[in-house]
């Protein structure tokens, strides 16, 4: 090969690595935070009801079934993407989905679900936000695909679409029932 | 648009530069002061007990990422959760945790993301050493090409009249 053409062949090796970069950034999200607590117990919790303050709810009271905790927030722009979808969609889910109320005033929360509907089986509120630490949310929406032992399974960070749904969620929840019964 | 509004301007000849310049000024001024205000936004008041206190803490929270803003420290960063996590910080600090406990605690919960310096471990010694690797490449790259080139001109000008130099320039 003649010498003259190294220069060039550098510069194609450059393109290249240029081009995976910015292939690489299409699919894989560089500011999502991978989660340390996979298949880690979740952190338990006892958090007060959105609807009834006086009353907690936590993971004593989900333990030995499936179930999808969604961080959610009425001042969260991309949850309002994630909602119809969630009301569309959440129930072919076949687990409980619990609503994590994240950093939200109540009164903000409970309007936002009479407008926009209520697809959760169950709404806890964090507002001071310690609990959503424990789990290691870094923002709005997040899911947490929590096993019947309460182990954390799988997080999925952004907003949930149908494709999440199909490819992501539904063969875990499968796996999940094939391995508890 | 203003001169007319402002009675006090003078109307002489060069007020126009001399408005540009104040109003270049003013925009300084107030952009300074938003900067101001911002930087102050992100400092909650936190309780220090002492100077010694506080500078621990500011060397910690140094070390550490905000999630949200993932561009700054945890010492910088104005979100909410940055907030909460010194919060956190500070109240094991208080309540006598390590430095060493409390990043613990931290990458129990977000991982090794929250450390600006990730630990030396099987998954990152490429991160450590990469640059490393590639700048041992080009340094023998160089070394090669420099040798290569210098057997040429001595064998070059031992056959031609050319000088040494010309060889350099080929490409």
């Amino acid at each position: 090969m003649n010498a003259r053409m190294l220069p060039l062949l550098g510069f194609v090796l450059i393109l290249a690595l240029l081009g995976f970069g910015i292939w690489w950034n299409q699919h894989n999200d560089p500011r999502a935070v991978p989660s340390p607590l996979i298949d880690k117990p979740a952190p338990a919790f006892a958090l007060p009801k959105l609807y009834e303050p006086q009353a907690t709810f936590g993971s004593a009271d989900l333990a030995g079934e499936p179930y999808l905790l969604n961080v959610f927030g009425s001042w969260c722009v991309a949850c309002r993407d994630e909602h119809p979808i969630l009301m569309r969609e959440g129930k072919r889910l076949g687990i409980k989905l619990v609503g994590f109320n994240y950093k939200d005033e109540p009164d903000d929360a409970k309007r936002w679900l009479a407008e926009y509907g209520d697809p959760y089986d169950i709404v806890v509120a964090d507002y001071p936000g310690d609990i959503a630490i424990d789990f290691g949310v870094t923002g709005a929406p997040e899911s947490f695909l929590v096993d019947a032992n309460g182990v954390i399974r799988y997080k999925y960070i952004s907003p949930i679409t149908p494709r999440v749904i199909d490819e992501e969620l539904l063969p875990r929840i499968a796996a999940l029932k094939g391995t508890t019964r | 648009m203003r001169q007319g509004r402002s009675p006090t301007l003078p109307r002489t000849a060069h007020a126009p530069h001399r408005l540009a310049a104040h109003l270049l000024f003013a925009c300084v001024l107030a952009l300074g002061f938003a900067c101001a205000m911002t930087a102050r936004a992100g400092v909650d008041p936190l309780p220090f007990a002492d100077r010694a206190e506080e500078l621990r803490f500011q060397a910690l929270t140094k070390q550490l990422r905000c999630l949200v803003c993932q561009n700054e420290s945890l010492n910088d960063s104005s979100a909410p959760l940055a907030a909460d996590l010194r919060r956190d910080v500070f109240e094991q600090m208080r309540s006598g945790k390590s430095d060493e406990e409390i990043k613990t605690w931290l990458t129990a919960r977000y991982g090794d993301f929250v450390l600006y310096d990730p630990p030396l471990r099987g998954g990152t010694w490429l991160l450590w050493f990469g640059p490393l690797l590639v700048l041992t490449a080009g340094a023998a790259g160089v070394a090669m090409t420099v040798r290569r080139r210098a057997r040429a001109a001595v064998a070059d000008s031992t056959r031609s009249t050319r000088p040494a130099s010309d060889v350099e320039d080929d490409w």
